[in-house]
């Protein structure tokens, strides 16, 4: 009667930050989702649920992805990694050294994306480092500290160092 | 106020809040779920103005999961910080264009959602008020038919029945009228903006159960905890001490969570589904038009001067555009009043500012309470009158600087005590900003450089009660643990805090561990966090609660050293001797009390108790403004330098500059954080923010694709800050608050720049190229 009565959840594997795991999902569900309500990881962040923020970056098969924008069925054979994955990061390091969090709401998203910057692009210049973190906002700091983070990433040559 | 040396105050200490920040591990409302939350979603108005005439929840009630639909008449009553004017779900009729209409309940979110978009409302359009000035035409549609009938939560506040005014407040000192005639140069200028949103990265959320006791539990990201107690009991009916409210951090507030509006919505959602824990969390959409936004605003001001440049009379006519419902926008048109004339000293000054209904979203504060706004139109003025008086604007801004020994628009006296150095801190910019190097050149073909620079002050008005409390217990190993219910919003609040607990004890921050989250039932009560009002304010009570402390771990001490408390001093993790440092007792062995090696105990535990309340504030009087209402004001001047291509208006910001006097600053790098993502703020909002209305009313831009902010690289190439510290007497060691200025002066001052630039008086926000383009086909400056 009601399509919606039909939706049929099914079991999918999730491989996220070197483990796999277990996952009941709704085909409309985004991975955004699983990974918050299924596996508990909650570093990515609804911001606006619509790839315009980019608070929900994670990496999937190493390129950073609006998980607001994947459905979780869709990447069941690919590796995802999360904030959680990123653990000691040089960049979570470089974010606290050079002040370039207030809230923290956007922070995920802009450390797992800077990751896949440095480390794919560990001679980026400006024009480059623009163009990859206008996909995030950062409401709070008004990006200087940022900035500041990535230059010194760079300038240390850390960005092998995973 | 004192030459002692600090060891943490003065010091950019790490933020405690970074490293978990850094992991992705902290946990914002948001990232609770347990099994069996239910989830609330809003039905919103399709229509900005209109009668209902009837909501059909039968196919709603047909989704799988849907266990309760809630709509207006359940609660047909007016609720509101100031002046209780708003339903809390319209009921008979709508005022914006997504109101909530209804609440569904259902066990899943997507289940919840699906149900919205089933629910059937018929409308009967109204006629609508789309922008202020019709709205204060005698024969406009009215938004209210009988505002003067809303019961008023707060004195000042003075709505009128039978037309869109929800407030209006006077200041009349000296005598505007006549000084008027007799002023050498006159200057009169209009300026307008519309409504914008604060775009806190984390929308609005919140979870609420009624548990069988009838705790009513309260989950939220919210500014106003003991605020949302308040809205409960009074409005409905729930004892205040059975509302308990926990606020984990907060990923972004900017006033926009101050105001309480989603907790009363998700406690009707519960108590619909027998008190269950239900949680409410805005979509982006909903939390850019549902939930209140940023007051639009028009203004006209008039300066008269002396042919030198000395302001003898200033008349200021605000129009507030507080949209549907007058929520905080009755208190920033008061705000707007009492600093109506900016960081300058006019004998006779005349504000007439309004707080006007019309069919937008609604308006709350927003980081600066209408001082961005009113600075925005005062500082463009100042460069208009210069340019008339061929004088430099900076002179000019020197010749009227407010001083200790001036009074105020509401005729408050300053004091060296009371107010920050203007003068330093405009000399101070200038230098920053190279401004004797020249206000424009051309650097390039089709290109100019221009600076432009604004002055702003603002005070930070309180309840005249609003207080802050500290609670401070010790550990076994002589660490403290510090409770205060100021929230962290990213602010640095709690860092700020315990670097005065530190100070105070002689401590190390890592000895200090400050609660993270609030909740109302084990911390003191406090005001709110807003109004830059927290460090002052809790950073009082944190000096008390450690006085309060060191009494008690020194009372101990001497009884352990034989000797009375007045010869010790506390420091480094022990109480001791003054004359011989050497000699005293360790804080651990005393701080849960002192037990003597034949086991005999005494003194027990230290509890630290901390509080401080406003002193002397005073609401305003009704025909003149006469009062005083806040504590202290923060002064500061910015600078923008702009690069702009004179072909087709594109602009880039190289420099950005941020001079504040905010007294002490308790951590440079914290309060550098808060001028430049202020200035961030302030600029993204001047180049770029506005919601877009059609002829409807009907926001066109209601998400963050077709909203456009600055984002990463369109920030000034250079961000300079810093900070003239005249120590406030009464503030904790001589600090006045900081949070909110950072955004005031800026898009005074970036509007300054670029009209310097084109010599084209650019009096409306935002500053595309095409609304410059616009200008500059029109009058000349
Ligand atoms: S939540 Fe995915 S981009 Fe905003
Ligand atoms: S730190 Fe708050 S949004 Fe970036």
């Amino acid at each position: 009667m009601n399509s919606l009565s039909k939706t049929s959840k099914q079991l999918i594997q999730l491989h996220v930050n070197g483990e796999t795991h277990d996952a009941v999902v709704r085909s409309a569900d985004t991975l955004l989702i699983a990974l918050r309500e299924q596996l508990g990881l909650t570093g990515a962040k609804r911001g606006c649920e619509n790839g315009d923020c980019g608070a929900c970056s994670v990496l999937i098969n190493g390129k950073p992805s609006h998980s607001c924008l994947s459905l979780a069925v869709e990447v069941i054979d690919q590796p995802i990694t999360t904030i959680e994955g990123l653990m000691d990061s040089p960049v979570s390091k470089a974010f606290v050294d050079n002040w370039a969090i207030q809230c923290g709401y956007c922070t995920p998203g802009f450390i797992v994306n800077c990751h896949s910057l440095i480390t794919t692009h560990p001679d980026a210049n400006d024009e480059l480092i623009e163009e990859w973190l206008q996909s995030n906002i950062c409401r709070c700091t008004g990006y200087e500290e940022i900035r500041e983070a990535v230059h010194t990433l760079l300038a240390s040559g850390q960005t092998e160092n995973e | 106020m004192t030459n002692k040396v600090f060891t943490t105050v003065g010091k950019p200490e790490q933020r405690i809040d970074a490293v978990e920040k850094s992991t992705g591990k902290v946990r914002y409302v948001g990232d609770y779920s347990v099994p069996g939350l239910m989830h609330a979603k809003l039905v919103t108005s399709t229509q900005a103005h209109a009668k209902i005439t009837s909501i059909d929840t039968t196919e709603a009630w047909k989704v799988p999961g849907v266990r309760a639909i809630v709509t207006g008449e359940v609660f047909p009553y007016h609720i509101g910080p100031i002046l209780a004017d708003r339903p809390p779900l319209a009921f008979e009729k709508v005022r914006y264009y997504g109101e909530p209409v209804a609440i569904i309940v259902a066990d899943h979110e997507y289940q919840a959602k699906l149900a919205t978009t089933k629910v059937k409302v018929e409308y009967d359009p109204l006629p609508i008020v789309n922008s202020v000035q019709q709205a204060f035409q005698a024969d406009a549609p009215l938004v209210h038919e009988n505002a003067g009938s809303y019961t008023k939560i707060i004195s000042n506040v003075y709505p009128k029945t039978g037309t869109n005014i929800g407030s209006h407040i006077k200041i009349r000192k000296g005598n505007f009228e006549d000084e008027w005639e007799n002023c050498e140069e006159t200057i009169t200028a209009n300026y307008s903006f519309n409504l914008s949103d604060h775009v806190a990265l984390e929308t609005r959320s919140t979870r609420v159960e009624i548990n069988p006791r009838g705790k009513v539990i309260v989950h939220s990201c919210s500014q106003s905890p003991f605020t949302i107690k308040k809205v409960l009991n009074q409005f409905f009916n729930v004892e205040v001490g059975n509302v308990l409210v926990h606020i984990p951090m907060i990923g972004g507030a900017f006033g926009g969570k101050g105001t309480v509006q989603l907790e009363p919505l998700a406690y009707l959602a519960s108590k619909s589904v027998g008190g269950k824990l239900v949680k409410l969390e805005m979509d982006r959409e909903e939390d850019m038009i549902t939930s209140p936004c940023r007051v639009g605003l028009d203004a006209t001001v008039q300066l008269g001067a002396t042919k030198e440049g000395k302001l003898v009379a200033g008349k200021y006519t605000y129009l507030l555009d507080s949209g549907a419902y007058t929520d905080q926008a009755a208190g920033i048109t008061r705000a707007a009043a009492i600093d109506c004339t900016g960081p300058y000293d006019i004998p006779n000054v005349w504000c007439d500012s309004y707080c006007v209904y019309t069919n937008h979203p609604f308006a709350t504060s927003f980081r600066g309470y209408g001082h961005p706004e009113l600075t925005f139109a005062v500082e463009r003025t100042m460069d208009q009158l210069a340019k008339q008086l061929q004088i430099d604007p900076i002179q000019l801004r020197i010749i009227n600087g407010i001083k200790p020994g001036h009074t105020t628009p509401t005729q408050t006296v300053l004091t060296a005590n009371n107010i920050g150095d203007i003068e330093k801190c405009i000399n101070r910019a200038k230098e920053l900003i190279q401004w004797d190097e020249g206000q424009k050149m051309v650097s390039g073909k089709n290109k100019v450089r221009s600076k432009g620079i604004s002055m702003f002050w603002k005070t930070s008005t309180t309840a005249t009660n609003a207080e802050a409390g500290a609670i401070l217990t010790f550990e076994a190993d002589g660490s403290v643990n510090l409770n205060c219910a100021a929230i962290e919003l990213g602010q640095g609040t709690k860092t700020i805090l315990g670097q005065i607990l530190a100070e105070k004890l002689g401590m190390g921050m890592d000895k200090i561990h400050v609660t993270m989250e609030t909740n109302t039932q084990y911390d003191p009560h406090q005001w709110r966090t807003v109004a830059s009002s927290s460090t002052f304010l809790a950073g009082r009570a944190v000096i008390a609660a450690a006085d309060h402390a060191i009494t008690q771990l020194k009372k101990t001490a001497a009884t352990v050293l034989k000797c009375s408390p007045d010869d010790l001093d506390i420091g480094g993790g022990k109480v001791y001797l003054k004359p011989d440092p050497a000699f005293g007792v360790d804080i651990k062995e005393i701080a849960l009390g002192y037990t003597y090696p034949s086991g005999h105990s005494i003194d027990g535990q230290v509890v630290g108790i901390g509080k401080h309340i406003q002193r002397h504030l005073t609401p305003m009087d009704e025909e003149t403004g006469f009062g005083k209402p806040g504590p202290w004001w923060s002064v500061g001047v910015q600078a923008v330098e702009v690069e702009m291509d004179t072909r087709d208006f594109t602009y880039t910001i190289l420099k950005g500059v941020t001079v504040l006097d905010g007294g002490t600053i308790i951590n440079p790098k914290t309060a550098q954080q808060q001028m430049r993502g202020g200035m961030y703020m302030g600029l993204s909002y001047a180049t770029s923010e506005k919601f877009i209305f059609d002829e409807h009313g009907v926001v066109q831009n209601t998400g963050l694709r077709n909203y456009p902010m600055l984002r990463y690289g369109e920030q000034p190439a250079q961000y300079l800050v810093d900070f003239i510290e005249s120590p406030a007497a009464d503030g904790p060691f001589g600090a006045r608050g900081i949070g909110e200025y950072g955004v005031i002066g800026a898009p005074a001052c970036l509007a300054n720049s670029l009209s310097y630039a084109l010599d084209v008086a650019l009096n409306q926000l935002p500053l595309t190229p095409e609304s410059i383009w616009e200008a500059s086909r029109g009058s000349e400056e």
